[in-house]
């Protein structure tokens, strides 16, 4: 076993990184260039810890490992870390994004630098914090605290509607996680703890269960997010800065999946299966609504934002399907989803930088002065568009495979978007990349740089090594997905029994 | 020996594809910023090259040679050379695979690498090589080959070729993953795989908007039959939790009587998979209302189109029916849909062919035709008729494509027929090819088409699908008007008088690089036939060549020869009538069809408008879906979800406020009032709430 508690450690080394930089005072170039330093040994000394992690994982086993405990508050409410084949993915994810947003943010970013370094090192605590928490008070500390670097990155550092943006995304969110509170509270009552890993074998009275989930839905479906409590997603991402938006749509989106998996599906198993065709009409209609209205978008982020939407109800779709391949494609999803959204931010930034407009049609023919940026581009684009042989595709693959089992109109109208994702992306890069370079303003665009390559090309090799080989993360998670299906098939079976028997 | 066959060509693809990165890469320099501050004659000169560029585009029947005028990238000719290389070696071990399996019984499965794991879906990566596949192997990488080969000629004066070929080799490692597919799902992987790379070939010159629009077209219609064929995946998964082929195939006669849910709707399981399935062929073998991106996808290089387009890709959809001939040949009225539709593309794509004026279109609208014919025979249980169809039309389509590619060449990039004329004093070589290709396509006797398509007219004819004497009728009046459009084609290209004549002088024969492959097609579109006669459609023959690998009716063959004598002759007859209407039509009398056109304008017009598929498609889709985006953006998104919920909260609160605001009237006798009230209320409540305990 371990000596150290190495999951804190993996969890608060952002926040002494934070604290370092706060330290360092001044505001001239070198106390920003040092900000900037600072933060980016801290995510790369975080991942190199994560990685640690992954070492040390045993696969075999479902439970929850690397388990730390520790009295705190009142009764029942502790200190207990842990991650299990479900989380552990999404750790990884987190650390392994966070040093492409410092990278990202080198030159983009000039004023109140440090604060803003500081925003994201105190982000990846609170997000490392939510996946590997293992008490509801917690884990509520954590994923609320998240807003707050979020709310505060996109209304500082971000564009002219920020404020607008940056309050809306406060009001969906906040209203979601007030309802969640109150079912903590209810579970608390009811088993007079809030550790996690207790309650998943706590039987919860059906009527509770039936309240306490949609209170959760509430604040995850927001997360999510599911249609139709969606449209504070495009004016963040529009407004945010790129790194932000690569932070928001890799890992905060998926904080809502990842609650599915914890609470929704172990806890409820009951009003999950009650309210199963509730989610896959909302995901069904997600696919194919947010599909069309990313195909009439002008603004380049915003298009993708929408079809972020659209891939995020194929999570849904997946984790609720109950069975192996759906929840297990629905976690891997979230990490493909993670890696190439992550990066198609990334390509709006590139470009971003240099024209300050993220305007489709502002741009055309760049593939004749930035053949790297269009290679890179159409990966991505192909990865969005789920072409087998890139991540994109073995997510929305299995996810669809394990929803037809259950339910075949989910699954037969979900593959519409198959035809709707190649229509919007196809279109976008037709219009960014490809055509004659006519616009005079993009005559003597440059092509990447070193530190844009450095951030882009890692990326392309996770999404094409996924596509062909994502053995390292089904298995990391499959025996904990399996315990979780298992569970949740044996608990809405003895209910169909016992309904029998009466 | 296998897996060379089928990684060689991603070797060359990934060494072509990183020349032509490093080529291109050196001419763009990389950067942060816009030089806002360069002198802006600069950016100026830029734009204006640019411009001229685009203009230069313009020109609707131009092939080729666009894009500024520069200097092709370093190791241009080594990237050519390494692709064409690792294909003829490719392509000779598919020939000994060839042999080694359909002859020695050698079949192959090796298993590479584990793929998508997860409970009991378990896909591999996997090279399975039967007969089927050998057969496949040997047309992919010879025809590939030899369109490498061609493609060192045809795009000298291309500065991106080194991406031309790293393109054409991906390709044909995509198409080779298909082919050797052990599972339905790594067969998915080289469906979409060669969906990309026709994406990509067809957009090769991209500064095209009309090829861009092509290609994106390609790509979403091909991903409407995508959507068939990957809920065809499901369903399987669904009744036999596998996605193996051998598995798939050893539970298929457990399947039927089994049905599917679907909204209230008992589906016949089988019948219901099969037809997703085949939804999957039609968009990748352009089958009748999934048609309408192979003509546009002429806007590609002239080598793509023989390649892609004529002789692999989109054979695709037949090699999956045979592939799968063990789950077809239990659901007949899938088959019987299968013929339909097969037989319904050879008559339709043939009325458009003879109108068309463009000669790459011609031969495409043919292709379609063609196609349609091998599903004609894959509907009457007949794969392995079908599979000789596939296997000569290569040969003798791909000639037609790389011979008109030669045409278009000598003519300085001119398409219309309208505008050539009397060439065959001027490209001698390549009008005796022209020649041998049309021979062969219409089916005179002993050359290839001649054994594969009346085989297919016979099948037809023989097996007892409810639409076999619908199949039989439709493809027997296709034979005619293909032997009308091909002669059409050859006539008004190589014989009558030049129309224009300063091309005409110009013309000149196209350089040995494009000679020889279109000469080694010339002796293939011969001898593709008769030799293997016996192999494709012998009851023996079948039998021991193709052994496992399709599941054949077991009657078909034997009744094919049992069809009266004189309706073989049928297709032969058609043949020779369309030849002597193209020859009245075109050499003796020119003026009749001009005369026919103008009685006939409706008849005409609907054809030359190809059925007005675009404009309807793109009045029930297109439109709509862009209609119900945009309101969906601004009415959903915006209107009704943002104004009754965050933009109407805070709209609400603050009227609320303002309504407070005005209650503060600041007159004294006003609160009291309310006090009062308020006081009166809670008395009341008081009495009558708890004084009635």
């Amino acid at each position: 076993m371990t000596t150290w508690p190495i999951l804190s450690v993996t969890t608060f080394l952002p926040l002494v990184g934070a604290l370092i930089v706060y330290l360092s005072r001044g505001d001239d170039e070198a106390a920003k260039s040092n900000s900037r330093w600072i933060a980016l040994w801290t995510t790369l000394i975080t991942f190199a810890v994560s990685v640690l992690l992954v070492m040390r994982f045993d696969p075999s086993n479902p439970d929850f490992q690397f388990v730390e405990k520790a009295n705190w508050l009142a009764t029942g409410i502790t200190y207990h870390m842990g991650v299990d084949g479900i989380s552990l993915p999404l750790v990884i994810l987190t650390t392994a994004i966070m040093p492409f947003c410092i990278i990202a943010s080198w030159k983009a970013i000039t004023n109140r630098v440090r604060e803003y370094m500081m925003a994201f090192l105190i982000l990846e605590t609170l997000m490392i914090g939510t996946f590997s928490a293992l008490d509801l008070v917690l884990f509520y500390l954590f994923f609320e605290g998240g807003l707050i670097p979020m709310f505060l990155i996109i209304g500082v550092w971000g564009g002219p509607r920020r404020v607008y943006a940056s309050f809306k995304f406060f009001l969906y969110t906040l209203l979601g996680s007030v309802l969640m509170l109150l079912a903590i509270m209810a579970l608390y009552w009811n088993g007079g703890t809030t550790d996690i890993p207790t309650l998943m074998h706590t039987a919860v009275p059906r009527s509770l269960q039936t309240w306490a989930w949609l209170a959760f839905f509430a604040s995850f479906a927001v997360k999510m997010p599911m249609w139709p409590v969606h449209t504070w997603l495009p004016d963040a991402h529009v407004e945010a800065p790129t790194a932000g938006s690569v932070v928001l749509a890799a890992i905060l989106l998926k904080m809502g999946g990842y609650g599915f998996l914890r609470f929704s599906l172990p806890m409820f198993p009951l009003a999950s299966h009650d309210f199963a065709p509730l989610v896959f009409t909302m995901s069904a209609i997600a696919i194919i609504y947010t599909s069309l209205v990313a195909l009439m978008q002008e603004d380049m982020k915003k298009l993708i934002a929408y079809s972020s939407v659209a891939h995020m109800g194929f999570v849904t779709m997946g984790i609720f399907a109950g069975t192996m391949q759906g929840v297990a494609g629905g976690v891997f999803q979230m990490i493909s989803h993670g890696i190439v959204s992550g990066a198609l931010f990334l390509c709006v930034g590139v470009v971003y930088d240099r024209m300050h407009t993220r305007e489709i049609a502002a741009y055309g023919g760049l593939v004749n002065r930035m053949p790297l940026y269009a290679l890179t581009f159409m990966v991505f684009t192909m990865a969005n568009v789920g072409l087998p042989g890139t991540s994109g595709f073995v997510g929305e693959f299995m996810t669809l495979l394990g929803t037809f089992k259950v339910s075949v109109p989910t699954a037969f109208f979900a593959t519409f978007g198959v035809i709707l994702s190649a229509c919007y992306a196809l279109w976008l890069y037709r219009k960014v990349v490809f055509g004659a370079l006519v616009k005079p303003s993009l005559a003597s665009m440059k092509d990447l740089t070193l530190r844009e390559c450095v951030t882009l090309f890692p990326l392309i090799a996770l999404t094409i090594l996924f596509g062909v080989y994502p053995k390292p993360v089904l298995d990391m998670s499959a025996a904990s997905v399996q315990q979780l299906v298992n569970n949740y098939n044996t608990a809405v079976t003895a209910v169909k029994a016992a309904a029998l028997l009466q | 020996m296998v897996q060379a066959i089928v990684f060689l060509p991603l070797l060359g693809a990934i060494l072509a594809g990183l020349i032509a990165l490093a080529g291109a890469h050196a001419r763009n320099p990389s950067g942060d910023e816009v030089e806002h501050h360069d002198d802006h004659g600069h950016g100026d000169a830029h734009a204006a090259a640019a411009y001229d560029s685009h203009g230069h585009d313009d020109h609707a029947h131009d092939d080729h040679g666009h894009g500024p005028v520069e200097p092709a990238a370093a190791g241009s000719r080594g990237a050519e050379l390494i692709t064409t290389a690792f294909l003829f070696v490719s392509a000779a071990l598919s020939w000994m695979t060839l042999v080694d399996v359909g002859f020695n019984g050698h079949d192959a499965r090796i298993q590479l690498l584990p793929w998508i794991f997860s409970g009991e879906l378990e896909v591999w990566w996997t090279l399975r090589v039967d007969t089927l596949t050998a057969v496949m192997l040997v047309v992919v990488t010879t025809v590939s080959s030899l369109v490498h080969l061609y493609s060192i000629g045809y795009m000298d004066e291309d500065p991106n070729r080194p991406r031309f070929f790293g393109y054409l080799s991906l390709f044909t490692f995509a198409m080779l993953m298909l082919v050797t597919a052990d599972n339905l799902v790594q067969m998915f992987f080289g469906w979409e795989g060669v969906g990309l790379a026709s994406y990509l070939l067809i957009g090769f010159w991209y500064q095209k908007p009309s090829a861009n629009a092509a290609a994106i077209k390609a790509f979403v219609v091909n991903r409407v039959g995508d959507f068939g064929f990957a809920l065809g995946i499901f369903s399987i998964f669904y009744l036999t939790s596998s996605t193996d082929f051998e598995t798939i195939f050893h539970a298929a006669p457990g399947l039927t009587g089994k049905t599917i849910d679907f909204l209230g709707w008992h589906a016949d399981a089988l019948t219901l998979t099969c037809l997703l399935l085949f939804m999957g062929a039609m968009g990748k073998s352009a089958q009748f209302l999934l048609h309408t991106w192979l003509p546009d996808a002429m806007e590609g290089p002239t080598p793509v189109s023989a390649l892609i387009h004529a002789a692999t890709m989109v054979t695709a959809g037949v090699f999956m029916v045979a592939r799968l001939s063990p789950l077809f040949e239990l659901a007949p009225n899938a088959q019987a849909v299968v013929m339909f539709f097969g037989a319904t593309t050879a008559f339709f794509a043939a009325t458009i062919g003879l109108v068309q004026n463009d000669i790459k279109r011609i031969v495409a609208y043919s292709t379609c035709s063609q196609l349609g014919y091998m599903f004609v025979a894959m509907g009457a249980g007949a794969y392995s008729v079908g599979m000789f169809h596939l296997f000569t039309h290569a040969f003798f389509k791909a000639l037609l494509f790389l011979g008109s590619g030669s045409v278009i060449y000598a003519m300085h990039h001119e398409q219309d027929i309208r505008n050539m004329g009397g060439l065959w004093k001027k490209i001698p070589y390549t009008f005796a090819v022209m020649t041998v290709g049309t021979l062969a396509l219409t089916g005179f006797p002993l050359f290839a088409g001649y054994f594969s398509k009346d085989a297919i007219i016979e099948a037809a004819y023989a097996s007892h699908n409810p639409f076999s004497t619908y199949a039989y009728l439709m493809t027997i009046v296709a034979a005619g008007l293909t032997s009308f459009y091909s002669w059409r084609l050859v006539f008004k290209t190589f014989f009558g008088e030049p129309h224009d004549q300063e091309h005409y002088e110009a013309a000149h024969e196209s350089p040995i690089w494009m000679l020889i492959p279109i000469g080694v097609l010339a002796v293939g579109s011969v001898l593709a036939g008769f030799p293997f006669k016996e192999l494709f459609t012998g009851p023996h023959g079948v039998e021991e060549f193709f052994r496992e690998s399709v599941k054949m009716n077991p009657h078909i063959l034997e009744d094919m020869e049992h069809m009266p004598h004189l309706l073989g002759w049928l297709p032969f007859v058609m043949m020779v009538g369309g030849f002597l209407v193209s020859y009245t039509f075109y050499i003796r009398k020119p003026y009749l069809p001009v005369e026919l056109a103008n009685t006939q304008p409706m008849l005409y017009k609907f054809l030359l408008n190809k059925w007005y598929f675009d404009e309807l498609y793109d009045l029930i889709f297109v439109r709509p879906a862009k209609w119900i985006g945009y309101q969906l953006w601004k009415k959903g998104d915006g209107f009704i979800i943002d104004g009754l919920g965050p933009d109407g909260i805070s709209a609400r609160v603050l009227d609320i406020t303002r309504n407070v605001v005005k209650i503060q009237t600041g007159y004294l006798y006003h609160y009291a009032f309310a006090m009062l009230i308020g006081a009166a209320g809670l008395i009341t409540w008081f009495m009558f709430g708890f004084g009635g305990q």
